[in-house]
């Protein structure tokens, strides 16, 4: 069978599916919408499960609507089992979302179904497509239903304004992409990634193309939230309804590192020296881990502490991946799979304390949670799972990168960074459901605080069922990663084809078929173990400490510190956009630099 | 080659940026926003744009334009028109809620 159809079918399922929904909203009960809406993502997941099956003997490239290269324009989607697993990923974390809505906004009109399914095809062709401008048109339907979805609640005034920062810092950084666009279109005539790549390996590095590179990076940059691209991610996290949060964190930021590596690699990957990429990756990915994890750590704001614990996680991922190697790459998917799964799970708890307690903030809710008998075992445990607690898919995502950076320093950076956000969070478990340390001191002027949020659904006496399945699937999902090996042995191969910058322009410039491709070591290791296990402990170690002495005394020591950092997130959209332009240069002086 | 509309589109794209830092109103900031972006039409006309040649129609006599960047510029006219009037909707919701659109006074979120 010819599995070229299947592309396109991911993209179409979900528009199509949101044009039902909106065509029977108005005539229909919600449980039909409910129902339809699900319909298409599970249907979805299916495709995208076929596609994944098919990229393992090679990819699969259709050329939309018969246009091949031989006509001189055509859009290309490339599937590998990267680009496919994003994709299925993104199918995958949708649906949970939709179960998720079923009972938690009571009041929620077709209008979020429709977004839903509409952000999933943006994300679906995002992770399929091989055509640059196509990327950027994917990449704004991506961000213009997620302001959307963001300022979801317009009743309340910080949702507004995260979806409006989120969109400001966002757009300008997409338009700068188009203008890298629009800059290596004139330098090749071309937009298709393999073409771009065919015609500046002839013509070599040059400033232009250096500056287009950057311009191009720098869109992609801020969608994976890389500091100093960073600012919005928490913002909008902070205010965006729950479900939606598991789809941002889960796969919408890491699509921004996808982008990068598919940028770097197919379209620049003739011109680029890999040094260069690799120490200008390095270095954005340590900051981005560091900054991350200190401001996690600082957190009273549940859903600000997961943020920016997805930031610290970010930085990872980007650091596994600047190695450019197949081990570094399928590591850093490997993690996030495992880290889509379980930070979407607590991201879904911390929506339940919000559904129940109506509040989302750790010291007001200290002692609250004594009775809450889902989220009182099942927090922690996520919080050690986030940080790398073996067999969980992030344990093992973290094992593999730790390796293949070959670095022992990067290595000891991975550790802390992934047990101080796992710390962070299972403190704020320990002072809400055990009622554990001091009550907390509420003199900090410097953070949002959890207060004031608009509590999402009401259940005084269970949580629904469909609510607690969600959170069931993806905990498990994060521990299937670990703990199936064909989830790793499979994107040890995709890395190797992601890589294979050759292999993947003939196949799809020339339908050369694809070389067999050897796995790599993916299982686990003794050391990935220990290490896994070491961070578990440090963030235990973390939570305790944090309970019981309430980093008074360090906090007192790194005031002054600690105030410019929470002050340069001040919120403020020109601030934000001040930062990118700077970034922007940054990230240009890095490439020259190294 | 004539350096004119590439300088105009990075100065377009760089004084939108400017704006939104400088931004005491929030209608501004998305004013500045659309600026930004119509630097990206400026580039992508000014790189398909010959001298002399005609609009790319179907049998026009001699050399035309080159339509692909019409296409992407067409295309990227309907991203700025349903991002701008989503940012603005966004604005109208802060002023009732927050009962400001000046960004210095909207501190909710940070830290």
């Amino acid at each position: 069978m010819d599995p070229s159809w299947l592309p396109p079918l991911g993209i179409a399922i979900p528009l199509a599916g949101a044009c039902v929904v909106l065509a029977l909203a108005k005539f229909v009960p919600r449980l039909v919408v409910d129902i339809v809406a699900m319909v298409t993502a599970v249907v979805a997941v299916g495709a995208m499960s076929m596609l994944l099956a098919f990229t393992a003997a090679g990819r699969v490239v259709t050329w939309v609507g018969g246009w091949t290269p031989d006509h001189g324009v055509g859009i290309v989607l490339a599937a590998d089992p990267i680009g496919a697993g994003f994709a299925l990923l993104a199918c995958v974390l949708t649906a949970c979302a939709l179960i998720y809505t079923w009972r938690y906004f009571d009041d929620a009109e077709a209008h979020v179904h429709v977004l839903i399914l509409l952000f999933m095809a943006g994300m679906v062709g995002f992770s399929l497509t091989a055509d640059l401008f196509d990327l950027f048109v994917f990449l704004e339907l991506m961000s213009a239903t997620a302001y959307a979805l963001t300022g979801h609640k317009i009743e309340e005034p910080r949702s507004v304004q995260g979806g409006f920062t989120f969109g400001v810092v966002t757009s300008l950084g997409a338009y700068f992409s188009l203008a890298g666009i629009g800059i290596l279109y004139a330098r090749t005539g071309q937009l298709g990634m393999p073409q771009i790549g065919t015609a500046l390996a002839g013509h070599g590095m040059d400033a232009l193309v250096l500056a287009a590179l950057v311009l191009v990076l720098t869109g992609l940059l801020v969608k994976a939230a890389v500091v100093p691209f960073h600012f919005w991610l928490a913002d909008a996290h902070a205010v965006a309804p729950t479900p939606v949060c598991v789809l941002f964190s889960g796969v919408m930021a890491p699509l921004g590192l996808y982008g990068v590596l598919r940028v770097t690699t197919t379209v620049f990957g003739g011109v680029l020296p890999a040094a260069s990429a690799h120490g200008t990756f390095v270095v954005l990915g340590i900051a981005t881990a560091v900054v991350g994890a200190v401001l996690c750590l600082m957190q009273r704001h549940l859903k600000r502490m997961l943020a920016y614990s997805t930031i610290a996680h970010l930085g990872l991922f980007l650091i596994a991946m600047a190695t450019l190697t197949a081990s570094g790459v399928a590591g850093a998917v490997v993690y996030v799979f495992g880290h889509a799964g379980v930070k979407g799970a607590l991201f879904l708890m911390v929506g339940v304390l919000l559904a129940r307690k109506g509040n989302v903030d750790e010291f007001a809710l200290f002692c609250e949670g004594r009775d809450e008998r889902l989220t009182k075992w099942l927090l922690p445990l996520g919080a050690l799972a986030l940080a790398g607690l073996p067999p969980f898919g992030t344990g093992l995502g973290k094992a593999i990168s730790e390796e293949s950076t070959e670095s022992v320093a990067l290595t000891a950076l991975f550790v802390l960074v992934s047990a101080a956000t796992g710390g962070a969070v299972l403190r704020a478990s320990l002072r809400i459901h055990f009622g554990l340390g001091p009550p907390p001191d509420d003199t900090d002027r410097d953070t949002t605080k959890g207060e004031g949020e608009e509590q999402e659904g009401r259940f005084p006496n269970r949580v629904p069922a469909t609510m607690v399945a969600a959170i069931a699937v993806l905990l498990t999902g994060g521990l299937l990663v670990g703990v199936v090996p064909q989830v790793a042995e499979a994107m040890g191969v995709g890395a190797q084809r992601f890589l294979d910058r050759n292999g993947f322009i003939a196949q799809a410039m020339h339908g050369v078929a694809a070389a067999p491709v050897g796995g790599i070591e993916t299982a686990w290791t003794w050391s990935g173990v220990a290490l896994g296990l070491l961070s578990a402990v440090l963030a235990v170690a973390i939570g305790f400490v944090g309970v019981h002495f309430g980093l008074g005394r360090l906090r007192g020591a790194l005031k002054a510190p600690l105030h410019v950092v929470h002050r340069l997130h001040s919120g403020h959209v020109g601030d934000y956009a001040a930062w990118l332009v700077l970034g922007m240069t940054a990230v240009g002086a890095l490439f020259v630099i190294t | 080659m004539n350096l004119l509309p590439y300088l105009v589109a990075g100065w377009l794209l760089l004084i939108g940026c400017f704006g939104v830092v400088r931004s005491r109103d929030l209608i501004h900031t998305v004013v500045c926003v659309a600026i930004a972006q119509s630097g990206t039409y400026v580039l992508l006309l000014g790189i398909g744009f010959q001298r002399g040649a005609s609009a790319p129609v179907q049998g026009a006599p001699g050399a035309v334009v080159d339509p692909v960047v019409q296409a992407l510029t067409l295309t990227d006219i309907v991203v700025s028109a349903t991002v701008t009037a989503l940012l603005l909707a966004l604005v109208i919701q802060i002023s009732k809620r927050a009962g400001t659109v000046d960004p210095d006074e909207l501190d909710e979120l940070r830290g």
